[in-house]
């Protein structure tokens, strides 16, 4: 029989035992339904997590320090490992040279410095952060209450929510009030104060050029916005810091950095070092190969990488069960579907062989049942992605709403992908095929005059 | 001058089924040969064993031994592909019970032949509307079978057996479950179609004025066994 006909007379079947098959298809749309709701959820949470760790910079950023000042995490050394390449200083120069590497897109210092902030007569001693304007795109200020800095170089400040507290019992009502910090700036010495300065050099001996000066200031900004989360604690810091200005502002401040001393003992207090440096890259995957390009400059960095690989292996694992438990619905689905076929063998047993009779194949009569099957799996597959599709929404609109009340922002946790969609449409069709095998052998195995004799 | 080959040769033909320990012979060595263009009722009281005998004849079921022979090839020799293809392409089949499937229409119920036979759509229009036509169904072709009398319905079936021109119409008692006005029209049909289109007729009836009536020749069957074998006509 050719495939038009047999879709024909497959459809007419099942439209003739319309309330019996509605209900075996139903059976394979909830079965779907729960396995696309399940792998939804488990893919919108794994993308939420990696938009969010992405975004948050930890993933794609490699933590640079000069080998002589600082080893992060990851470089635990001993006196023995004590590195072997000439340890170089983070300044400006190898800030311009680690930006030229392949596959960096960002390279920023990090800017931290304990301060006196004054506000309405108050005096707090606090840490202060420069964010870099890439993490205006992080995710960590969705929210906040007011906005986020007006531009790079804004004389404007963030608050974390802890340190408004202190500020006020009220913090939303700082938002456009001013607060003065009051730092330790970093200066350059004058010629003339070189001078002096080659003279003291003289009287003790060290015959160094070069000096700096720290001189106390005030810079008044103004509060833009307050933040529950520690927006830091992504962005190549390590938390802590309760006061968020932008970078490049903080930068102009010269505010004076430990490495400063250094910098002034090894006589290039000229040239003002970093203390660390984050390096942006384009993915994740460019972590390896920008991390040895920075060793071989000959400094120090460290970069949580294998933590993420962790993590996928965490979602893998997550996946897997969370589609074995959808699976589970659809195998129950196929014995509703098993169950339909061979009812519908013993109800249609005269038909089948009326058809034989007519001349009709076993094969015919095979593919006749088995046509069933598949367009069962098929519409049972439509009707399930859209009905887990559906109920994504629902964990998301419901998840949504609950995160509104705690008042934090609202996420979409469930997401269907399009292989997602066509592969369960095409899983329900297999299943059901493979649920109609028995029931179509057995149909095509009739012998006809028995089968005609059935009443 | 040779003899021109029989159409339908069956050569010592028995059948058995098992029963547990009981063996029952239901055709037992039957050897008959037909005609083309014979009309022969194969008459016997219920359990004679003739509607085995044309069960085998129609390629629904096989002998356990012996062989029938159609156009010279030996039906216990094909496998169920090419028996599922004679049915198909050599004969009609109409039964005591009709046997017309009640979800779908006449014009439906007598197109399904040629779908099986995979005659192109738009042949099957004519060939369906030239079926009904022959036994008068015309009007009734988009009825379903449970709107129509017992008689309209076998001559619906007579109609789905024509569709597919086949050389050998079985009929298994087509008056069986009619009164005896309905059943004499039928047979009258079964005459003129095979009058008009040359065919051979081969009818089971357990009522031998009916196949004295049409029949040109009738075979007697008791207990399985081929008691006679006569030309009326």
């Amino acid at each position: 029989m050719k495939t038009r006909d047999l879709s024909e007379l497959a459809v007419r079947n099942l439209r003739e035992a319309v309330l019996r098959n509605s209900l075996t298809t139903l059976g394979v749309a909830v079965g779907v339904a729960s396995l696309v709701a399940m792998l939804s959820l488990g893919v919108g949470l794994q993308t939420l997590a990696s938009q969010r760790l992405t975004r948050s910079g930890l993933f794609d950023a490699v933590f640079v320090t000069s080998q002589r000042n600082f080893r992060g995490p990851g470089q635990r050394g001993s006196a023995d490992s004590a590195p072997k390449k000439e340890s170089r200083s983070l300044d400006e120069d190898a800030r311009q040279q680690l930006s030229k590497l392949s596959n960096v897109t960002e390279v920023y210092p990090q800017i931290r410095f304990v301060t006196d902030v004054r506000y309405a007569g108050k005096s707090e001693t606090t840490s202060v952060l420069g964010l870099p304007d890439s993490s205006r795109s992080s995710g960590a200020f969705e929210g906040m209450t007011g906005a986020y800095f007006s531009s790079p170089t804004a004389d404007e400040a963030i608050l974390q929510i802890e340190f408004a507290k202190v500020l006020t019992d009220q913090p939303p009502s700082l938002i456009g009030k001013e607060l003065t910090l009051r730092y330790a700036e970093r200066a350059a010495l004058s010629k003339a104060a070189d001078d002096d300065e080659a003279f003291l050099d003289s009287m003790i001996g060290s015959g160094k050029p070069g000096g700096i000066s720290i001189v106390p200031r005030e810079k008044t900004l103004r509060i833009v916005g307050v933040i529950e989360s520690d927006p830091s604690a992504g962005i190549g810091g390590f938390g802590g810091a309760r006061v968020y200005l932008p970078l490049k502002a903080a930068e102009q401040l010269h505010v004076a950095q430990p490495d400063d001393l250094q910098a002034f003992l090894s006589g290039n207090a000229a040239k003002p070092s970093y203390m660390a440096l984050t390096v942006r890259v384009h993915s994740p995957k460019d972590v390896p190969q920008v991390e040895a390009a920075i060793k071989q400059l000959g400094f120090a960095t460290f970069s949580l990488l294998d933590a993420t690989k962790s993590l996928r292996l965490v979602f893998t694992v997550f996946d897997l069960f969370l589609g074995l438990f959808g699976s589970l619905a659809l195998t129950v689905a196929s014995l509703g579907i098993i169950n339909t076929l061979v009812m519908a063998i013993l109800e249609r047993r005269r038909e089948i062989g009326i058809l034989k009779a007519l001349g009709a194949t076993d094969r015919d009569v095979r593919s006749l049942f088995f046509a069933e099957a598949g367009a069962m799996g098929l519409f049972g597959g439509l009707f399930g992605v859209a009905l887990g599709w559906l109920i994504g929404q629902a964990l998301t609109w419901g998840t949504t709403i609950y995160l509104h009340r705690q008042n934090l922002p609202g996420v979409k946790i469930s997401y269907v992908p399009w292989w997602l969609a066509l592969g369960a449409i095409g899983f329900a069709i297999i299943v059901s095929l493979v649920a109609g095998l028995y029931p179509a052998a057995r149909a095509a195995r009739l012998n006809p005059v028995e089968a005609l004799r059935y009443e | 001058m040779p003899a021109a080959p029989m159409l339908i040769e069956a050569e010592s033909v028995s059948r058995e089924y098992r029963l547990g320990e009981t063996v029952i012979r239901a055709v037992d060595a039957v050897s008959l040969s037909v005609e083309k263009g014979e009309f022969l009722a194969l008459l016997g009281s219920s359990g004679s064993g003739k509607s085995t005998l044309l069960s085998m004849m129609a390629g629904l079921d096989r002998p356990t031994s012996g062989a029938i022979r159609v156009r010279e090839r030996n039906l216990a020799e094909l496998d169920a592909d090419e028996l599922a293809r004679y049915r198909r392409e050599t004969v009609g089949m109409v039964f005591q019970s009709f046997n017309l499937l009640p979800r779908m229409t006449l014009e439906e119920n007598v197109e399904l032949p040629l779908r099986l036979a995979e005659v192109d759509r738009h042949d099957r229009e004519s060939r369906v509307g030239e079926a009904l036509e022959r036994v008068r169904l015309g009007a009734r072709r988009r009825h379903r079978p449970s709107e129509l009398s017992g008689g309209e319905q076998q001559r619906a079936a007579l109609a789905r057996a024509l569709v597919n021109r086949p050389a050998i119409l079985f009929a298994d008692e087509p008056t069986g479950n009619l009164d005896s006005v309905n059943g004499e029209q039928i047979l009258l049909l079964l005459r003129e179609i095979q009058d008009s289109l040359g065919m051979t007729i081969i009818m089971v009836t357990h009522e031998r004025p009916l196949a004295e009536k049409f029949a040109n020749r009738i075979a007697l069957l008791s207990d399985g066994r081929l008691i006679s074998d006569g030309v009326l006509r």
